[in-house]
């Protein structure tokens, strides 16, 4: 094989790993703060994928163009789904939050499965089979255009937790929460708040990979797991960590599909989380707990 | 005091005519269940039985597993493979199908307790170890791969229990013995010094290590007779539905499915995994008849049903349904 | 009287704090000796390094004429040093009971045996009618005593209480130091405790080693320590004397 397919391929699973790495924020977020496992993380980037292919087939709106909304959508899913539904979980044992997201899962996937059926659905842009050309390296457009829109919205989340108060009181919350109610901070709206994000988070990455992969509607759960992996890789709770482990794991994949098959990837994703897991459980970037 | 004085010891006479009932109701139930109630049955027993296993390792010792698939794919892929490529019956095939289950455990409880990968992570690495699994037998040319390992059929007139082939009442009983035998044995187990030191490191691993329990010897034990316990239900899942394809039996919702019945039972009680089989097997059951009566042919629309009641049940009983019932009747189960 | 404690030179450093600083000193058998000090002088990472918790950056320690310094939780309890928590955590889903056969199963096979063990230390530590109520649903004090039953059914010869007393009303304190003296006189059981209600180290202790900032400032008989200078000026104040 000629050493440009290997760059290819690199470059497009790094630019595939920063739309990972966005989902990945997304659980990340929601973990750092909440303290929930969000076992319905890739069911909620279902529902946005499949927001985008009907808004798309419908009226055609392309969907980058249509990441803020449905982004937002998501956050509204997102908070009503915490203050509703997890808030009353969140001091229970983990066991039992899982199940409860299990659940959430299951009814997600299979309304779903109701609405839109088993098929896989995908989006065709006039830019679908579009290609940059850069010397001897070619970029898919879309996956050009999806890497970069997840950067934008994380940058622009890494600015919210860092410049606006809000933000602030969020990580004073995830830092203390005894100390977060002591100071008067209403915990309640703060974590539905967080959860939002994080949903918004994934819905952003949704649409942005719809662009890349028809969505089914069983697809949700390789996701959640996919966005694990990511987030033990890069550091639980460490934001830059969620999207170095996207863009890693994005790589790995690609390579992996590359050189052995392609229905091997996952294996090669979890070996990573395996040896993370033993030589550095804090994750790569992760703080060392006292 | 004899075994069995101390196995009953403690145990009110309400819950002692209450497993009496249920025990004979079992027992004569294919007498009375047709063909359909059977296959029910025997689900309920089977995902009662492979509850008490995991229950051991999150109820008794506290160690979150969500990759038990692991441990029934180990088992009946070891089992169905010495059948089909050696004619080795299942009773001698369990004799290599649990040690390579408890192998396999004692791998993940001695990586992970050693490098001390505990709570959330523990779950994740206990996933991705059944991942990798699926994964590899996929590849495994040795039991066919993706394309599915399957058993050899024909119609059976007799029940040969010796290479378990035959009618599912076969399989009823087998499952109901391993049960009984599961539930005795857990008790025997919770009422001894392991039992003890399980619960100790459920409730506060460093208190129970300053106590002096090595707690790394004890968390292994848990793993490594919770897997071969499991990998038993993974021989007979193999000799009863008689194809195996790794997407299948080692799907992470297999894993899903293991646990949810102890949860939802009571995590920790040994009347827990038992009861919830009976409810959600049921629950799924009554759905399906419940929306083939009304005329709604929906696929999805019964997840969504059993979904929904799942996140009433969790969120009306925090404990699981055994612990509110046994309170309603009276009934405490001494040894939580 | 014959040493069973034997602490030489211990430090212990966090990030570049050194939280105890060569530490030296020495428990009799069958002795009381108490560890004071302020907040922050090192004693609870003493225990925890005795106990197993920390390994020691330098130095040894010695219990029955072995080196148990680096040795885990597990085997230090099993070497015979039983102890408690400043803030208790005994198994809150247990039965009082079921809590201290855990501990006392650690030298008995039989279930049956450890009950009755268990029942007898219940007994001395007057918990033996809440033997059925749930480890949670107890108030402080009665935590405090089932911590204590606990480390003592594990048939320690030395036992480490971190705080027992504090959070506790004074006829609850009365009580505690009651049914340590009467098990230090009736056992020979040796006893290292930190506390700092000085009421309760007067009346028990017959050695007392004072800490601050990792380091001894004073030990030795109760009367002395107390009206020592340096120990006022650190630690007392002049009004604890009055």
């Amino acid at each position: 094989m000629p050493a440009e397919i290997y760059l290819n391929v690199a470059v497009g699973g790094v630019l595939t790993g920063l739309v990972y790495g966005l989902m990945a924020l997304g659980l990340s977020v929601i973990f750092g703060v909440v303290r929930v496992v969000n076992f319905a993380h890739g069911e909620m980037m279902s529902i946005a994928m499949y927001i985008a292919v009907v808004l798309f087939s419908a009226f055609h709106l392309d969907p980058l163009l249509m990441l803020v909304p449905v982004a937002a959508v998501m956050f509204a899913f997102g908070y009503a789904l915490q203050a509703g539904v997890i808030n009353p979980f969140i001091t229970r044992p983990e066991h039992s939050q899982f199940l409860l997201l299990v659940a959430v899962a299951m009814i997600i996937v299979n309304v779903l499965l109701i609405v839109f059926g088993p098929d896989a659905k995908g989006i065709q842009t006039s830019y679908s089979y579009d290609s940059f050309q850069f010397g001897k390296l070619i970029v898919d457009a879309t996956k050009a255009y999806a890497g970069l829109a997840a950067l934008v919205v994380a940058a622009a989340l890494f600015a919210f937790f860092k410049y606006t108060t809000l933000g602030t009181s969020i990580r004073a919350c995830a830092d203390n929460y005894t100390g977060a109610l002591v100071v008067g901070l209403d915990v309640k709206h703060l974590y539905a708040l967080t959860f939002g994000l994080g949903a918004a988070c994934v819905g952003a990455a949704g649409v942005v990979l719809v662009l890349i992969v028809d969505v089914t509607p069983s697809l949700g759960h390789g996701y959640t797991l996919l966005a694990f992996v990511i987030v033990i890789t890069g550091g639980l709770g460490s934001m830059p960590g969620a999207l170095l482990g996207g863009l890693l794991i994005g790589l790995t994949e690609a390579m992996a599909g590359l050189l052995f098959s392609p229905s091997a990837k996952s294996m090669f994703s979890f070996a990573i989380l395996v040896l993370v897991l033993l030589f550095r459980p804090q994750g790569i970037m992760g703080k060392r707990a006292a | 005091m004899t075994m069995l004085g101390r196995l009953i010891d403690g145990v009110s006479v309400r819950v002692l005519i209450l497993l009496g009932v249920l025990a004979v109701a079992l027992l004569i139930a294919p007498l009375i269940a047709g063909d359909y109630l059977l296959t029910v049955l025997i689900l309920i027993l089977y995902f009662a039985y492979i509850g008490q296993a995991w229950n051991i390792m999150m109820g008794f010792a506290g160690q979150l597993s969500l990759g038990h698939a692991l441990y029934v794919g180990l088992g009946a892929y070891t089992a169905a493979a010495l059948y089909v490529h050696f004619g080795i019956g299942p009773w001698l095939g369990l004799l290599v199908a649990v040690p390579v289950a408890a192998l396999a455990g004692a791998f993940i409880g001695f990586l992970a307790f050693r490098f001390k990968v505990g709570g959330v992570y523990f779950a994740i690495l206990t996933i991705a170890v059944c991942e990798f699994a699926r994964v590899g037998f996929d590849h495994l040319a040795w039991t066919r791969g993706s394309s599915g390992l399957f058993l050899p059929v024909s119609q059976y007139s007799g029940n040969d229990l010796w290479h378990l082939r035959g009618r599912p009442v076969m399989f009823y009983y087998i499952l109901l013995a391993a049960t009984a035998l599961a539930f005795v044995g857990c008790r025997a187990l919770l009422q001894s010094r392991i039992g003890y030191f399980w619960r100790a490191i459920r409730e506060d691993e460093e208190a129970a290590r300053s106590t002096g329990i090595d707690t790394f010897h004890y968390k292994m034990i848990a793993v490594v007779i919770s897997a071969s316990m499991t990998s038993f239900a993974g021989v007979i899942y193999a000799f009863y539905y008689n194809n195996l394809f790794p997407e299948q039996v080692f799907h992470i919702s297999r894993s899903i499915e293991i646990i949810l019945g102890p949860i939802v039972g009571g995590v920790g009680t040994l009347f827990g995994p038992i009861l919830g089989a009976f409810v959600l097997t049921g629950l799924a059951e009554i759905l399906n008849n419940v929306l083939a009566a009304l005329g709604i042919d929906l696929p999805g629309a019964k997840q969504v049903f059993y979904g929904i009641c799942l996140l009433f049940v969790i969120m009306a009983l925090p404990d699981g349904v055994w612990p509110w019932l046994a309170r309603r009747m009276g009934l405490s189960e001494r040894s939580k | 009287m014959s040493t069973l404690l034997k602490v030489e030179g211990i430090s212990k450093r966090f990030r570049g704090l050194l939280a105890v600083d060569r530490l030296s000193f020495e428990v009799p058998k069958g002795a009381i000796f108490a560890v004071i000090g302020p907040n922050g002088a090192g004693k609870t990472t003493l225990f925890n390094m005795i106990a197993g918790v920390y390994t020691p950056d330098g130095g040894t320690i010695t219990f029955r004429g072995e080196r148990i310094e680096g040795l885990t939780p597990d085997k230090v309890c099993r070497r015979g040093i039983g102890r408690t928590y400043q803030i208790v955590r005994p198994f809150p889903a247990l039965s009082v009971e079921d809590n201290v056969i855990v501990g006392a199963l650690l030298h008995r096979n039989g279930v049956v045996d450890a009950r009755a063990h268990a029942l007898d230390v219940l007994r001395r530590l007057d918990l033996y009618d809440k033997r059925a109520q749930l480890a949670s649903s107890l108030t402080l004090p009665d935590r405090k005593r089932l911590e204590v039953a606990r480390a003592l059914a594990t048939d320690p010869k030395l036992l480490l209480l971190d705080e027992v007393m504090a959070g506790l009303r004074p006829t609850e304190t009365d009580r505690i130091v009651a049914i340590l003296r009467e098990l230090n006189r009736e056992t020979g059981l040796t006893i290292v405790l930190i506390e700092h209600v000085m009421r309760a180290v007067m009346a028990l202790a017959g050695q007392i080693l004072v800490l601050n900032h990792g380091k001894p400032i004073a030990q030795g008989e109760p009367q002395a320590v107390v009206h020592d200078k340096a120990v006022i000026d650190s630690y007392l104040g002049a009004e604890a004397l009055s």
